[in-house]
């Protein structure tokens, strides 16, 4: 196991002060603090090797291409991917409506009689399948393909104890598409995705699964996923903002018509019309992120040398830690699982009587950074009939004496409120 | 540093709220949402029929969102719409002032109390919504000092 007083000295950020305390830094769910060595490559790059890459035949242009496909190939591995399964993409965001935009751009081109690989094309009487659990990054890019083609969205419920309610018949021989997030953002839940996958193929459907807080908490290999694409970012696994992943099988990414057009995703350019380099290159338009994958890919050896096993443990241990002392505080209602059995590290809570705003507010009063609101996932909070809620998220810099402080936070936005304050209505 | 946010009269208005849910013979209604967190404010106008305004609301939120919409319906009903431009224009400059004006209490009475919150950027929308929601009544409705002068 690693130590995180020590790996703490890697994180200038974590040692400064906000609202005149130490802040404790509990909102990784969010986004991640980067270590110094992770803005170190970032640096390195741009100060000995920065060119545009994939263009030019200069010596920086070779370094610089060179630099940024050999960080394709650090993620690649340390997600058990190919390197020609790896799409940079802006965020998580962008590659899960790469995919979806691969529909609908299918499906259009289809109506006009233009040969197109089967399997994107969606339309009235189709299905696409989600979860109630989505953040929105998961749940809307699906309404709008629906509401571009015809076809119906349709989702797997939740329990009262915050997990997939997974009923036969929502997977059908309808669906075309299946996307499942493999851990809740707002609930922490860690869902069955092999499950559901194996679902989705045997109906003949496709699958995907949103990786964005799984990947920089635990060991994953996308291919024991059962998936046909994967997404998640880079900013919340101590890499740069500005950087996502999409991970995707090569028969299907090569089937794909493209997302963004322009440069250097061509293979051939006429004046009526092209075509398009293989995947990733063709997902990749324009001059793309090369600092930020040089970045992420520091970050993937980072974690790499923390170990994925001992990162998961460290978490494991933590959140069980948070739950057991949010259990011993009358009034306070943890929104998910209260046992860690496939449970990971996002805890949400709701306190008696307080606004989850004014929780917050007043847990940043004693410096601790905690995420309010609904977490982009609406419908869930609205399935737990909750406006929102206050979120605890850790990651390898934070140990028990953050929850502690994170404890005495909520303790004194309940003194300031009034423990137990009935609000007339 | 939360005494500056949360002053008394805030929790007060938060826990005792004034005008809430009140029955008016409503003109129009506004609804507004604050999409970072979810506070729902719905604000009823109506006018009595001396020309002053009926105000009312609804909604659920953080103890700033629901006591400024109190400290409104409280400041605002009775007003005629030319009364009530002044302090809805008050309200709007304390809120944008980022904690750097001296707020005037002959105009804003208990409002002055969320001089505070305009240091807090992400609190002032919660703040400001239900305020927001009367001036969209008041258009929908032509109660505005502008629609009634010209109407009047």
């Amino acid at each position: 196991m690693f130590d995180v007083n020590k790996l703490r000295a890697d994180f200038p950020i974590l040692s400064r002060e906000v609202r005149g305390v130490p802040l404790v830094y509990l909102d990784s769910g969010a986004t991640s603090q980067k270590p110094t060595q992770v803005l170190d490559a970032e640096r390195h790059f741009y100060e000995t090797s920065n060119a545009a890459v994939h263009r030019g035949a200069h010596a920086l242009a070779e370094e610089a291409t060179d630099a940024y496909e050999a960080a394709r190939q650090t993620i690649a591995s340390f997600v058990g991917a190919k390197i020609e399964e790896i799409v940079f993409t802006k965020n998580a965001t962008e590659g899960i409506n790469l995919v979806a935009y691969a529909f609908s751009n299918a499906t259009d081109k289809a109506r006009q009689g233009i040969e197109v690989d089967r399997r994107f094309v969606v339309g009235p009487g189709d299905s696409i399948v989600v979860t109630e659990m989505e953040h929105h990054a998961n749940l809307i890019p699906w309404q709008e393909l629906c509401a571009k083609t015809g076809a119906t969205l349709k989702w797997f419920g939740l329990t009262e104890e915050g997990r997939l309610d997974i009923q036969p018949g929502v997977i059908d021989s309808t669906t075309k598409f299946v996307s499942v997030v493999h851990q809740s953002n707002l609930l922490g839940t860690i869902n069955p995705v092999k499950e559901i996958m194996d679902m989705a193929h045997a109906v003949g459907a496709l699958g995907m699964v949103d990786l964005c807080q799984s990947v920089p908490h635990m060991p994953v290999n996308v291919h024991e996923l059962g998936a046909d694409f994967a997404s998640w970012s880079g900013h919340k696994m101590l890499g740069p903002t500005g950087i996502g992943i999409l991970w995707g099988k090569s028969d299907l990414l090569n089937a794909m018509p493209p997302f963004l057009s322009g440069g250097s995703m061509i293979e051939m350019v006429h004046m009526d019309h092209s075509t398009y380099a293989p995947a990733p290159q063709r997902f990749e338009a324009g001059v793309p992120m090369a600092a930020q994958a040089i970045g992420l890919a520091r970050a993937c050896d980072y974690l790499s040398e923390l170990g994925m096993d001992n990162v998961f443990l460290h978490e494991q241990e933590l959140t069980a830690y948070a739950l057991e002392e949010l259990a011993k505080i009358p009034g306070v209602r943890v929104i998910g699982p209260t046992d860690m059995r496939d449970r990971g590290s996002a805890v949400s809570f709701v306190v008696d009587g307080i606004h989850p705003h004014d929780v917050g507010h007043l847990m940043d009063a004693k410096g601790v950074a905690v995420r309010v609101g609904h977490h982009c996932c609406w419908p869930t909070c609205r399935r737990f009939d909750v406006p929102a809620t206050t979120r605890i998220t850790t990651y390898i810099y934070n140990d028990k004496s953050d929850i502690d402080q994170a404890v005495a936070g909520i303790k004194s936005a309940q003194e300031f409120f009034g423990s137990g304050i009935a609000v007339s209505a | 540093m939360s005494e500056d946010l949360y002053q008394e009269i805030i929790l007060d208005h938060y826990k005792n709220p004034r005008g809430k849910k009140v029955e008016i013979d409503s003109l129009a209604q506004s609804y507004q949402v604050n999409p970072t967190c979810g506070d729902e404010v719905t604000v009823e106008v109506g006018q009595n029929p001396d020309g002053t305004l009926l105000v009312s609301y609804d909604g659920q939120g953080c103890s700033i969102s629901q006591a400024s919409a109190s400290v409104m319906s409280e400041l605002i009903n009775g007003k005629t719409p030319a009364e009530a431009a002044p302090i809805q224009k008050a309200f709007m400059e304390l809120m944008k002032s980022k904690g750097q004006l001296e707020p005037d209490e002959e105009v804003l009475e208990d409002a002055i109390a969320f001089a505070g919150v305009s240091k807090y950027p992400a609190r002032i929308k919660c703040a400001l919504i239900s305020w927001m929601a009367l001036a969209d009544a008041q258009i929908k409705a032509q109660l505005t000092a502008a629609t009634t002068q010209r109407n009047g």
